[in-house]
This record gives structure tokens, C-alpha cells and sequence, in this order.
């Protein structure tokens, strides 16, 4: 590992300007770096994970500021891109994989027509050189008849086949870098591992690097390489993915604990209790 | 006539009926052919916005087939020894001040009107659409800005304002039409900025942004296909108005210019004699009322038939 890191953040912070003059911290003092491998981020509700993910492509909401030491990826300087430069970046060299599949994909359009569009706005050529590149994306996630669910509209699909073709979308200009949002937490369990399973295959084959959001331990313990436990917009800790249950933290001891298990049922769920030196 | 056609044909009606009707349509063209064939059994099932449908391509037709159904009757050829007739087996609704056939002069005259109507209806729709979801979407100040802009134009009662700017562009159809899409776009911009700013909110979009889409093909692709449908039926409901000032434009002299036959001009030429020759000015009259009557019923017809929430 002599080359230097995909993407590296040093000291991020972003913040909430609030009417009446206060300030909301949702991101402090961040700082990771990432290579072409599996970085997952857990943490509660409203830990800042998702305002990570969408700080790296320069989409946080407007009143919020974005400081930060560092952001580079691939060597250059994300904090000093003009708009036009971000739109060149986002969907071509990071793009990012939204919760739910049903708000996620235009109504009104066909799925083909949608997936066309992403790879003409980053990549050259005709109608037809588009239209095979989406045939062939529709194939890479698993849909079975491409063709029928080229000119299907997104009502016409399920919740897994809807959030394979918003994978397909986010891929087919080729990124170095897929942020998923907790892609599968609007799907149901099987359709779940269906859809990580492609996302798993896609990653590994194309040499990108993922940073997988969510709150389902057992999913990131399987699936990923590191994990960032965030607790009120902090990095709490950071550990492998294989060895979470070893965990030093108390906040990522509890949140283990708080997973139920099949095989030995409680009668009552654990709940985290806070400590407030956590947050110092 | 024969027995065998007689059997035929309304068992083949009957299966194109269970086709159009199929639950499980098993192409997207069934699909869309059902779909348009139930909402025209619940048009047809609802009388007014079926009389209003049928007012409405009534006059299509009487402006189409004008020359037609005039028989043969010009809209200008004056014929000074029967000025003022009544209503005859010669000249079904009577002569004009200067002989002229009124039955003619109005089906000519839906010309004059239909094509305002279909004028102003194709410049303010993408006004409407352009200034509504540029604002909605950008929001800030661009949004206060052409908000406040609208909120004057809306302020200013319709005809005086058209009357205003038709007086100052000069009389004519033309410029009776910039007139009136320039007073009735502010609503469209209204509606189209009412749905933008809930469309920009959603996941879509934001997909869209993050895939880095320019903001004009976001609003051009994304947005403006969506509030295409509500600016539509504000549209089939505006339409009325849009007759009613078109006319008003015509009675005070704005619009089309004589001796083109124009309803609102024709009610004002009879003016002077409404007394005596009621003829001259009630049958123009009838006509806007028809034509006006007609838009507005199909235009609150299609409101119940696509509003969601009637379903």
C-alpha cells in the first residue's frame, strides 16, 4: 500500500446554522482515510453517518457549512471545486446509492430512458452505444428480462428489482467510489442479501472503493472490511468488521449487544445507556 | 343484411369491450387503450362534462366546416336591401346592419375564436411552466423576485389589463393574444411553482443532482413533465375566461379587426338596435356563452376525472 489513499478527510466538520443564532453541530471533528476496500459507518439515528456520505459529494442541505482540514480524493482538493466542477465529479467519479428505491427513481419516466441519461451526462457517445451500455448494466445487477424492464416504469417493479436498477444507475459511469446509503433497510430480509450480494460482486470486479451507511450490525459485520462507529457526530471507534464483537468502546459494546439473536432469545431488548463523557 | 353479419358483429363488440377491460392488460398498448376507455365511460357518465364535450367539438367542427356549413353564405357579402332581416328560411338567424348573414359571420367567427383560445393556451403554458419551476426549484431570492412579479400581474383586475396592453400594442388578433397571455400566465406560474417546490423535495431529484444533472436539465427533464399535468387542466378550466376576454377584447374594438367576423365585435355592432333587431346581438352572444359554457363544464369534467383523490 504505497500509493496514497482514495479518499482522505482530515478534521471534518459541518454545522447547522439555527434561526435563532444557535448552532447545531451534526459532524465534528471527523477524519478517515480510504482506500480501494469496504468502509462501513453505523451509528444510531441522527449520528451525522448519512451527513458524511453527503458531505463527500459537496450535497449538504443549505444552511449547513462544511469545514474540514482536508478532503481529497485522488489527490484533489473537493473544498475548492466550482459547481461545475462538482457536477463533472459526482455520478462519474463518486456516486452514491439512496434508502429507498420507490422515491429514489423519477415516476414519470421508463427505467431506460433514466439510466441513459447518467451515462450520456458523464460518458461520449450515440443513443444507441447508451441504450447497450444500460442493457448491459441491467444484466450486471441481476435483472433477468433487461429488456422488458428497460421500457417498464418504476411502479411496474419491485422494491429489490428498483433498487437494483438504481444501482445499475449509479454505476454505469463507472465510479471510483459508491457511497450506499442504507441502500437495503426499505427492503425486506431476503431481498436484502439478494441485492448486498450484487453490490458485493460489482464492487470486488470494478476495483472501487464503498462506503456502506448503515445501522445493521450483523449486515456490516459480514459485508465490510472496517467499520466507524459514530455517536453524535463523532468517530467513537474504529475496528475491523470481523472483530466487532470485540469492540473496546461502550458505545459499540452496547449497540452489539443491543442486536438480538436468533438463537438465544431475551425477553427484554438491551437499550444503550448514554454516558455523557461520550461526548467529550 | 344477412343473418351471419348480424350474429358476428355484436359478439366482436363484446370481446374488444372484455379486451378495453381486462384487469390484467397483457401490453402496455392495452394498458393505455383501457385506461383511455374508462375515462371516457366516466366522462360519458357524467352528463355535464359530457354536454361540455360535445359543445366543444360541436365547435371545432362549425369552425373547420365553416365555409360548409354556411352553405355557401359569405361572412362579408354585404347585401344593402336586406339589412336588419330577421330570422328567415334565407338567413337562418337574420342580416346585420349592413346585410350580412349572421349564421355565417358566427360559424366564422369561432375561427377568430378558437384561435385565440389555442394561441394563448400554447404561450402561457411554458411561461407559466418556466418562471413556476425555475422558482420553485432555485427558491431564495430568484423565487421572491418572479413571485413578486406574478403577485402584480394577478393584481390588476384580467381585461383592464388586457385592454391595457391591446390598446398599447394596437388592435388586431395578434396582439389581442400577446394581450391575453401576457395577463394570464401569473396563474400557471402559481400552480407550477406549487408543485415544483413539493417535486424538488423528493428522492428523485436528488438522485438526479448527485449524479451530477446540469439544474436546467433537472427542471427541463425532471420537473416541468410533472406539473405538466395540473397546468393542463388549469388550462382546459381557463379557458373560458380566455373566451370571455378574447370577446370583451372584440366588443371594445381590440380585437379581431371588421370586417372579419369576431362575436365580441358582433355584439357591440348591435348594440344600437338590440331593441328593435334583437337578433344582431343575441346570437353572437348565445355563441360565447356556449363556447364559454362548453370549455368550462369538459375543463371541471377532466379535474374530477384525473384528481387522485377521486379514484
Amino acid at each position: 500500500m504505497t500509493e496514497p489513499p482514495l479518499l482522505q478527510v482530515a478534521n471534518l466538520d459541518v454545522s447547522f446554522l439555527q434561526r435563532g443564532g444557535g448552532v447545531t453541530h451534526a459532524v465534528r471533528n471527523v477524519s478517515f482515510a480510504l482506500g480501494r476496500e469496504r468502509l462501513a459507518i453505523v451509528g444510531e439515528s441522527g449520528s451525522g453517518k448519512s451527513t458524511v456520505g453527503r458531505a463527500m459529494l459537496g450535497l449538504v442541505p443549505r444552511p449547513g457549512v462544511v469545514t474540514a482540514n482536508r478532503i481529497a480524493f485522488d489527490g484533489i482538493d473537493l473544498r475548492s471545486l466550482s459547481p461545475r466542477q462538482w457536477r463533472q465529479y459526482r455520478g462519474r467519479r463518486i456516486s452514491m446509492v439512496m434508502q429507498d428505491p420507490k422515491y429514489s427513481l423519477n415516476p414519470v419516466k421508463k427505467i431506460g430512458a433514466q439510466i441513459m441519461e447518467t451515462y450520456s451526462l458523464h460518458r461520449r457517445g450515440g443513443a444507441g452505444q447508451a441504450r447497450r451500455h444500460a442493457l448491459e448494466m441491467l444484466e450486471a445487477v441481476r435483472i433477468r428480462d433487461p429488456d422488458l424492464v428497460f421500457d417498464a416504469y418504476p411502479h411496474q417493479l419491485s422494491g429489490g428489482m428498483g433498487q437494483r436498477v438504481m444501482i445499475a444507475m449509479m454505476l454505469i459511469a463507472e465510479p471510483d467510489l459508491l457511497i450506499a446509503d442504507e441502500p437495503t433497510s426499505a427492503l425486506d430480509v431476503t431481498v436484502q442479501n439478494q441485492v448486498l450480494r450484487i453490490l458485493d460482486d460489482l464492487v470486488a470486479q470494478r476495483g472501487m472503493a464503498l462506503i456502506f451507511i448503515s445501522h445493521n450490525l450483523t449486515i456490516v459485520s459480514s459485508f465490510c472490511d472496517r467499520v466507524l462507529v459514530m455517536y453524535a457526530g463523532r468517530i467513537v471507534e474504529e475496528c475491523d468488521a470481523r472483530h466487532l464483537h470485540l469492540a473496546r468502546h461502550p458505545y459499540t459494546q452496547a449497540l452489539v449487544a443491543a442486536a438480538p439473536e436468533i438463537d438465544r432469545p431475551k425477553a427484554e431488548l438491551l437499550t444503550v445507556q448514554r454516558d455523557p463523557a461520550w461526548l467529550t | 343484411m344477412t343473418a351471419g353479419s348480424r350474429t358476428i358483429e355484436p359478439s366482436g363488440l363484446v370481446s374488444v369491450r372484455r379486451w378495453l377491460a381486462d384487469e390484467a392488460p397483457r401490453s402496455a398498448a392495452q394498458a393505455f387503450f383501457g385506461k383511455t376507455w374508462r375515462g371516457a365511460m366516466a366522462l360519458s357518465g357524467n352528463p355535464a362534462a359530457l354536454a361540455g364535450f360535445v359543445i366543444v367539438v360541436a365547435l371545432a367542427l362549425a369552425a373547420l366546416c365553416a365555409p360548409w356549413l354556411a352553405g355557401g353564405a359569405s361572412p362579408l357579402t354585404q347585401d344593402l336591401a336586406h339589412r336588419l332581416a330577421p330570422p328567415s328560411s334565407a338567413s337562418w338567424f337574420g342580416t346585420d346592419e349592413l346585410g350580412r348573414d349572421i349564421y355565417a359571420r358566427t360559424l366564422f367567427g369561432a375561427r377568430a375564436t378558437l384561435t385565440i383560445v389555442a394561441l394563448v393556451a400554447a404561450i402561457v403554458a411554458p411561461i407559466g411552466l418556466v418562471v413556476g419551476t425555475v422558482a420553485g426549484y432555485l427558491g431564495g431570492w430568484v423565487d421572491a423576485v418572479l413571485m413578486r412579479i406574478t403577485d402584480i400581474f394577478l393584481a390588476f383586475p384580467r381585461l383592464i389589463l388586457a385592454l391595457a396592453f391591446a390598446a398599447a400594442l394596437g388592435p388586431g388578433l395578434e396582439n389581442a393574444v400577446i394581450a391575453i397571455a401576457l395577463t394570464s400566465w401569473p396563474s400557471y406560474a402559481r400552480v407550477a411553482r406549487a408543485e415544483t417546490v413539493t417535486i424538488a423535495r423528493s428522492d428523485f431529484i436528488a438522485a438526479m443532482v448527485l449524479l451530477g444533472a446540469p439544474t436546467w436539465r433537472i427542471l427541463l427533464r425532471h420537473i416541468a413533465p410533472l406539473c405538466l399535468s395540473s397546468v393542463i387542466v388549469r388550462l382546459t378550466l381557463d379557458m373560458a375566461g380566455i373566451i370571455i376576454t378574447a370577446a370583451g377584447l372584440g366588443f371594445l374594438g381590440l380585437g379581431q379587426q371588421p370586417p372579419a367576423p369576431e362575436w365580441g365585435a358582433m355584439v357591440s355592432s348591435g348594440r344600437s338596435v338590440i331593441l328593435d333587431q334583437w337578433w344582431v346581438s343575441t346570437i353572437p352572444g348565445i355563441a360565447i356563452f356556449l363556447a364559454s359554457l362548453g370549455f368550462n363544464l369538459l375543463g371541471d369534467g377532466l379535474r374530477d376525472l384525473t384528481d387522485p383523490k377521486n379514484l
